[in-house]
């Protein structure tokens, strides 16, 4: 047997079937320089995530084709606030909250849908391609659709407060969740029926990890798509809906911004 | 109304939930509530305040009410009187002292836990420095059993945590082996799933079963769902060893998760009934059934602190968890974020506070030592607290590959930790497990070897082929 740290771990033909850290190698039972390095670099990335600012330039631009967006924001004042007071990024800005009364439609729209940086500003380049499908998929429902929020310093419940002034029965919101160590920019996305100031995580439902090497777009708008229609259907969300087409329904996601 | 003076200062608090959350070491999560002690002097005067109260306080005068509060209504109806008699005449402070005092002998502390309740146990940990929690906590042994003998004295397990973030199942199996390879997985082998749907849960269920089975280890697996996605998964009779289930300390919050007691009941009699525990020499079957997760600050998340101390509303956790003699507990500490634990400072603090709780109050306490990349924290706080719970002998802690878990997005330990905790406190894994360890190459004499041979090798072979 060989001495090399790599020699004692010689399974890292595994690592095609995961970006977990596995067959690090070991000296004595500890971790090598060359992995010690790496994990502290990811961190350093990670930690640089968690205080970008979100760009949703191409998005508002043109991504939305027909339809129209609108840019809120939470109370939190900037990130550090917004780190370290949650309630505050669960309420809309005095000044959105008069914008989105300005935009109250008769009757009011089926569905409101938000996105928002959450926890990863960087993590709003995955929306694209999930409204890409969703949007349409709506519409094929029978459902009509607000405006897009574009919201900054946001926690989940924020969607919940713009969905109340708008009357909206349902809302997704799309949300930067918790960088980790390989993944800086997945997107979650959670489904809320006829939501509240008082809504509790358990009357949600959350599709995670969206992103190209976790779960891709299409597949995530699919599954929301149906929750959609059974939610509307069944009137309600959450822990009392199962998703029976074997789709992430992850409810209580502890990752949630 | 609660008073003291302070050199010349006076000082009074409003009732007892306010002299306990003010007594608290400084916590983002009890400033972000609003509930936390306003400057240093304030904290201490309450601390004095604290230590003179008697112990049986806390059996009148109750911090969340009795008549709205299912939680309360199990903390009072459950508690041992005679139990208590050896301390029921103390004072807070006395009490520490009592603790750290050679009357209290790991048998004396293990009769009288039943006799505890979670806001006794919660005001002499405010009290107490690090070094007191670690003291006191290393003299409770609570051992419990399934298909192997966990939290036995000198002994250390891991739960290995193969996560994958879209649940591929090759994925799950490259870290299970990998864990494996290192001699990690005697707490259990639990996946937190992507996909929470009964049908993924169910597939994961048997592929980790047919894996444990097929290598014939003495452990258990556990998907750690919603219980309800458990109870179907057993309805459908999926291999479901352990029921796992974040619980909290007022009904409200429990609510919050969408449990009440009542399911938990349903689940752990569902659970039981399946008998899939080991028989062991003395003929008994392994009946702890349930794995718990809790975590300072998941009450005020959800809304429902009731006015309570977030370090305080976390041991009452304790008692919902208490009621199932669950196999393991663990305290998930860093995971909620910066807003309810800012730093590695108060992080290490909150793990010590948890698992000295937990084990006070009879409950098999493992943490999971971790971070958040949103918390101003990282791997040298981790190895603090790593180190200081391996002294104070926590049951278990968690084996993620390189410490870094692609799927929640989080830091954790990793296999590699576990083996400085062995070494550095000679602690070996389950016995039963050890001896599978030594028995299959992984160790010899407890030393970690590579096998060339054997059924787990082929299995990597077999799936890197």
């Amino acid at each position: 047997m060989s001495d090399e740290p790599g020699t004692l771990t010689p399974w890292d033909n595994l690592r095609r079937y995961t970006d977990a850290r596995i067959a690090q190698g070991r000296v004595g039972t500890s971790v090598p320089t060359a992995e010690l390095l790496k994990f502290q670099q990811a961190h350093a990335l990670a930690r640089d995530a968690v205080h970008a600012e979100a760009d949703f330039s191409a998005l508002s631009q043109s991504g939305l084709g027909q339809y129209a967006a609108l840019h809120v924001r939470s109370r939190a004042a900037h990130r550090s606030e917004y780190l370290r007071r949650p309630d505050l990024g669960r309420r809309l800005h005095p000044d959105s909250a008069r914008l989105l009364q300005a935009a109250r439609t008769d009757p009011p729209p089926d569905v409101l849908m938000m996105v928002s940086d959450g926890l990863s500003a960087l993590s709003v380049r995955q929306a694209q391609p999930l409204l890409d499908v969703l949007l349409p998929g709506l519409l094929a429902l029978g459902l009509n659709t607000a405006p897009l929020l574009l919201a900054t310093q946001a926690r989940v419940a924020l969607a919940d407060e713009a969905a109340v002034i708008l009357g909206a029965r349902l809302v997704i919101h799309l949300i930067g969740e918790r960088p980790g160590l390989s993944s800086p920019d997945s997107l979650g996305a959670y489904l809320t029926y006829q939501p509240t100031m008082q809504t509790l995580d358990s009357a949600r439902n959350c599709v995670s990890n969206i992103r190209p090497a976790g779960l891709d777009a299409g597949t995530a708008a699919r599954r929301l798509l149906y929750l959609a229609a059974e939610a509307l259907r069944r009137g309600l969300s959450g822990v009392d809906l199962k998703d029976e087409s074997a789709g992430p329904n992850t409810v209580l996601n502890p990752t949630t911004p | 109304m609660y008073h003291t003076t302070l050199g010349q200062t006076h000082f009074s608090f409003a009732d007892l939930r306010d002299l306990l959350a003010k007594a608290s070491v400084l916590k983002s999560g009890d400033e972000l509530a609003g509930l936390a002690a306003s400057s240093a002097a304030e904290r201490e005067a309450a601390r004095c305040c604290l230590a003179g109260l008697p112990l049986n306080l806390f059996l009148s005068e109750l911090l969340i009410p009795y008549e709205t509060d299912e939680v309360t209504r199990l903390i009072v109806d459950s508690h041992d009187a005679a139990a208590f008699v050896p301390v029921s005449g103390l004072s807070v402070g006395a009490f520490r002292d009592w603790l750290l005092s050679d009357m209290a002998s790991p048998a004396a502390l293990s009769a009288l836990s039943s006799g505890l309740t979670p806001e006794m146990v919660a005001a002499v940990c405010k009290l107490m420095r690090n070094q007191d929690l670690v003291l006191v906590a290393r003299k409770c042994q609570v051992v419990t059993r399934f298909r192997n003998t966990i939290g036995l004295r000198g002994h250390f397990s891991t739960r290995l945590q193969p996560n994958h973030p879209t649940d591929d199942r090759r994925g799950i199996l490259a870290s299970t082996l990998d864990g494996l390879m290192f001699g990690a997985g005697d707490a259990v082998i639990g996946v937190n799933p992507a996909l929470d749907s009964v049908d993924a849960c169910t597939g994961l269920l048997h592929m980790l079963d047919e894996l444990r089975q097929s290598l014939n280890i003495p452990t258990q697996s556990c998907v750690l769902t919603h219980v309800t996605n458990t109870i179907a998964c057993i309805e459908r009779g999926a291999p479901v060893d352990l029921v796992f289930q974040s619980v909290a300390g007022t009904q409200g919050a429990n609510a919050g998760f969408g449990i009440d007691l009542s399911l938990l009941d349903e689940a752990h009699a569902a659970a039981q009934s399946l008998q899939r525990g080991a028989v062991f020499p003395d003929g008994r079957r392994g009946q702890n059934v349930m794995y718990f997760e809790t975590g300072q600050g998941s009450a005020l998340s959800s809304g429902a602190h009731c006015g309570v101390d977030q370090q305080t509303m976390e041991a009452r956790a304790y008692a919902v968890a208490r009621r199932y003699q669950p196999l393991l507990v663990n305290t998930v500490v860093g995971f909620i974020g910066p807003e309810y634990l800012y730093d590695g400072k108060q992080i290490i603090r909150a793990g010590l506070e948890d698992h000295f709780c937990g084990k006070l109050l009879g409950l098999p306490m493992g943490c999971d030592v971790c971070y958040t990349n949103h918390a101003e924290a990282d791997s040298d706080d981790m190895d603090v607290l790593l180190t200081m719970l391996g002294a104070a002998g926590a049951n278990f802690i968690m084996g993620v590959p390189g410490a870094d878990d692609i799927m929640l997005n989080y830091q954790s330990t990793s296999f590699h930790d576990a083996w400085y905790v062995r070494k550095v406190f000679g602690r070996p894994p389950a016995p039963e497990f050890a001896a599978w360890l030594e028995g299959v190459g992984l160790t010899s004499g407890g030393e970690l070897q590579l096998p060339f041979a054997g059924l787990l090798r082929e299995r990597l072979l077999e799936l890197g082929r």
